[in-house]
């Protein structure tokens, strides 16, 4: 069964087509990168995904529930870790994490639990007492992605979860990644090549609001004739401009 | 439960920066001893102890105001709002989480500003709960600009906007300061055509027991409250969808 389902999505801002008649599935369990340069509509199309912006055509479902009409459902089975860090800096660790479980109507001893895995799972629990706002921009990160995961969500969208992150904290939250692989359904959107090459089940590349290519990154590789994934996006997204 | 929670978190951002406490409690303590220090060197009816405090609370709401709009302008220009937009939580759920919890604070800042004044010699009288009671429509007055304010200003147009204009404006036009009989003429029409000096004279005719003259200075109070707090309500919608 298709977790998701675009069927000509489409957003415009006045004269701009930011993401233009996408139709596109993803499976439940994938994860799936969307790759594209600046203004491709990545960000546009998870915000449209996750209710927070209103599609000007089209529409998508997520687990069968429609993004127009039925935006309370969407909200209920998804989460979203936005681009930038997104916590309440003058709440400690746990409270950010027990600020999402309240929202989310959690009972004492769920809440609990799920704080002790998610600590444990992003490797909190030296901080967990700490201010949010005074940790290290890479803690801020997985603390953003631990809100993110506690809700239980059975669609996960990350924005660019590595961005400005070093390499030693990057490759950290690739194996946390790694690990809700099959899990949960993952759209992650990065500008990293080796990122969606490592992580992803799939890529989609998309160019100008419209999706360019969408397949496994070997065969990505295969269509443009190249061993170098890098190379073959350049070449993809420009063999289309041409 | 889910209103609650956001709340909660609205209060405990509030009440740990240390900015907040210092102008929100202290601001007002210091200028209350201030002003009763030098009340009792060169005497003036104005900063009678009685006609001093009431006004010295109201003053101290404004900075309700600056602490709401702060905290949503800074969540408006981080993720977090936009997380949160994602989650089941409601706009009504937003719009109360972030207003209910700046009522009780505003009515902790007035009960501390009046233990303040009666060790500084207020009689105690039971027009002082009343008085304390009496807060409540005029910090939902500050609480409907700091919503207003927090919705379309970022954070550094709030220090501006909030934090000088609005609190000079509860400063001057107010009457705490000086008698607005002694200016007149357009600068008292102006101030009494704006609700700082309706929510001073309410809170002073209250702890007088001057009950009967209460009424319309309530009125004034609520008509602006309710105004802005539609307004506020309509301005957080729109940045809502905007996000």
């Amino acid at each position: 069964m298709d977790a998701i389902r675009m069927e000509r999505l489409t957003k415009h801002y006045k004269d701009v087509v930011a993401v233009g008649n996408l139709s596109l599935c993803v499976h439940k369990g994938e994860l799936l990168s969307l790759l594209g340069v600046n203004g491709a509509g990545k960000t546009t199309t998870i915000k449209m995904l996750s209710c927070l912006t209103r599609p000007t055509a089209g529409d998508a479902f997520v687990n069968g529930k429609s993004i127009v009409t039925d935006t309370a459902a969407v909200k209920s089975c998804i989460a979203v870790s936005p681009q930038d860090t997104a916590i309440a800096p003058g709440l400690s660790v746990r409270e950010n994490l027990e600020l999402i479980c309240g929202i989310y109507g959690f009972a004492k001893e769920k809440q609990t639990e799920k704080i002790d895995e998610l600590v444990a799972l992003l490797g909190l629990k030296s901080v967990l007492t700490k201010k949010a706002g005074k940790l290290s921009g890479g803690i801020q990160r997985r603390l953003s992605i631990a809100m993110a995961l506690i809700s239980e969500p059975e669609i996960l969208f990350l924005d660019e979860p590595t961005l400005g992150l070093d390499v030693l904290v990057r490759s950290d939250l690739w194996d946390i990644i790694r690990s809700l692989k099959g899990k949960i359904t993952i759209i992650l959107t990065t500008h990293y090549m080796e990122e969606a090459e490592a992580l992803s089940d799939r890529i989609a590349i998309m160019k100008d609001g419209k999706l360019v290519i969408c397949d496994t990154a070997a065969k990505i590789k295969e269509r443009a004739e190249t061993d170098n994934f890098e190379q073959a996006f350049v070449r993809i997204v420009k063999g289309v401009a041409e | 439960m889910r209103m609650l929670t956001f709340a909660k978190r609205t209060a405990k951002e509030i009440l740990r920066d240390p900015l907040n406490l210092a102008f929100g409690l202290g601001f007002p303590l210091v200028l209350l001893v201030l002003l009763t220090a030098i009340q009792a060197s060169i005497p003036i009816p104005l900063f009678e102890i009685q006609h001093l405090t009431p006004g010295v609370t109201v003053f101290g709401l404004a900075f309700m105001s600056l602490f709401s709009a702060t905290l949503i302008a800074k969540d408006r220009g981080t993720s977090l709002l936009q997380r949160l937009y994602t989650t089941p939580l409601t706009p009504a759920d937003f719009i109360f989480g972030y207003t209910l919890p700046i009522i009780p604070i505003a009515l902790a800042q007035g009960v501390i500003c009046y233990v303040a004044a009666i060790v500084l010699k207020l009689p105690v009288t039971v027009n002082i709960v009343y008085a304390i009671l009496g807060l409540i429509p005029i910090s939902l007055l500050y609480v409907a600009f700091g919503l207003l304010c927090g919705s379309v200003l970022t954070d550094k147009q709030v220090g501006g906007i909030c934090g000088a204009l609005l609190t000079n404006l509860s400063a001057w036009l107010s009457g705490i300061w000086f008698d607005l009989e002694l200016v007149g003429g357009t600068f008292k029409k102006i101030a009494y055509a704006l609700p700082f000096v309706h929510a001073v004279e309410m809170e002073r005719a209250i702890l007088a027991g001057r009950f009967a003259d209460v009424l319309p200075h309530v009125a004034w109070v609520l008509c602006y409250a309710v105004v802005l707090l539609a307004l506020a309500v309509l301005f957080f919608l729109r940045q809502m969808e905007k996000q």
